[in-house]
């Protein structure tokens, strides 16, 4: 039988072509049994957005370095919001000060926060909970 | 569910990217909702896009659409990614080379894992045509890896099949040609930039030769799909063999086939599941299992055992 997987857009929108720490992560959810659907670099919110409803992910990924963050995440939660899919949980990780951090989560545009130095178990535990509050 | 039914049939992406994730799930609720669609099936064009790792097919898909939205024609795109056999998990990235597309609202992208499971994949890729089918496709376009058994099985529910092969010094003919060379309706020699193309394409062509004489002869064609040279010439290709389909009274033929396979499919499917329930609920099969290891019982007498205690009717 077909069971269910928990399936996982990760992204990365703007204009870094920093990949690594999105590869790494994307290789450790597919490891932990998840669908990882990797959409390559320069994404714009919208392609992101249309990505996670083809897709029908569980949980959306950024991942930004370019420090663009507060003007990309927001957008990308609006964008869902405005396609009926508030609901689908936003997780970012990259270089995020502590304050930005602070904001996005308490605005309600991210559900999840990880900078460098995260580990991966912490990331993937964390992508599992998501999906499963959706 | 019937709602969910109803938001297809008016066009909502979001319902169709929920109804692919029911029966990519093979979830319970999907038996409610595909009677229902069937009667809104029939009219898609499918076609299949199969070949080895890296020989381009998702490069291909990618230029094709833009032929297929020039002619003002919608596609859906099953995109099958192997899974890992250990995890379970796998990484989908076939969109990364389908970007052209991404914003278009006539195209839909969905990524699939194997998940493992032949006939599993297989009725899921069929269920999922039948959704974008409903949904108003004009096309849908199924892409899978060349290898095995599981992309024979897809095959059988495209109208057109494209194999995708590339020059790799002729070598790639001599791997391929065990049960791909039926299947395709058309072959394309992608990376026609590298060397050894000719000679793919001269060897494909003396391959095809010896099937001897049809009403369709499969085209070899060489294309370079990052550079999008050849597309066009696939694209009248695929369009061409729609219409012998169609003029031949053989797509009628195909399907009726198609139908003949669905309904067994089917017949097949409910009946295990109904007796591996039986059986689940009722009988210790680990215990026969450790029988047979141990020799004191035979898998043959163990399958009889088995269906009796579930009173199913064998014949004497």
């Amino acid at each position: 039988m077909r069971e269910k997987r928990i399936r996982v857009l990760i992204a990365k929108p703007g204009l870094d072509g920093h990949d690594r720490g999105a590869k790494v992560v994307a290789r450790a959810l597919r490891d932990a049994g998840m669908e990882v659907i990797y959409t390559g670099l320069h994404q714009t919110p919208e392609q992101v957005v249309e990505a996670a409803l083809q897709e029908d992910v569980d949980v959306v990924g950024l991942s930004i370095l370019s420090g663009a963050h507060m003007t990309l995440v927001p957008r990308v939660r609006e964008l869902l919001r405005e396609n009926q899919a508030g609901e689908i949980p936003v997780l970012v990780g990259g270089i995020i000060p502590e304050e930005d951090a602070r904001e996005l989560k308490e605005k309600g545009y991210a559900d999840a926060i990880f900078t460098p130095g995260s580990s991966l178990e912490a990331i993937v535990a964390c992508v599992r909970d998501l999906a499963g509050s959706k | 569910m019937r709602q969910l039914v109803q938001e297809l049939l008016q066009g909502n992406r979001r319902a169709l990217a929920r109804l692919i994730s029911l029966v990519e799930n093979d979830d319970k609720r999907k038996a409610e909702v595909l009677p229902e669609l069937y009667r809104h099936t029939g009219k898609a064009y499918v076609i299949g896009i199969t070949g080895s790792p890296g020989s381009g097919k998702s490069s291909l898909v990618d230029r094709l659409l833009e032929s297929v939205r020039r002619d003002e024609l919608t596609a859906g795109v099953i995109a099958v990614d192997p899974s890992s056999p250990f995890t379970g998990g796998a990484i989908l990235g076939d969109r990364i080379r389908m970007q052209e597309h991404a914003l278009d609202p006539g195209v839909f992208i969905r990524s699939m894992g194997t998940r493992g499971n032949l006939g599993g994949l297989s009725r899921a890729t069929r269920e999922a045509i039948q959704i974008f089918d409903a949904f108003g496709m004009d096309l849908v376009m199924v892409e899978t890896v060349g290898v095995g058994q599981s992309e024979v099985d897809i095959v059988k529910y495209a109208d057109t099949t494209v194999v995708v092969l590339t020059p790799a010094g002729g070598d790639s003919v001599q791997t391929i040609k065990a049960g791909i060379m039926e299947i395709g309706d058309i072959f394309v020699v992608n990376k026609a930039d590298y060397p050894g193309t000719e000679r793919t394409v001269a060897e494909l062509n003396a391959m095809l030769d010896m099937k001897g004489a049809e009403d369709w002869r499969a085209p070899v064609l060489p294309t370079v799909a990052v550079r999008g040279e050849g597309v066009d010439r696939l694209w009248e290709a695929v369009l061409r063999h729609r219409e012998l389909l169609e003029s031949s009274g053989r797509l009628q033929a195909v399907r009726r086939e198609r139908a003949r396979q669905e309904l067994a499919d089917q017949l097949e499917h409910l009946v295990k599941s109904w007796i591996w329930e039986k059986i689940r609920a009722r009988v210790p099969y680990e215990e026969m299992v450790e029988k047979i290891m141990a020799r004191s019982m035979d898998p043959y007498s163990g399958a009889y055992r088995l269906l009796e205690e579930i009173d199913f009717p064998l014949p004497q």
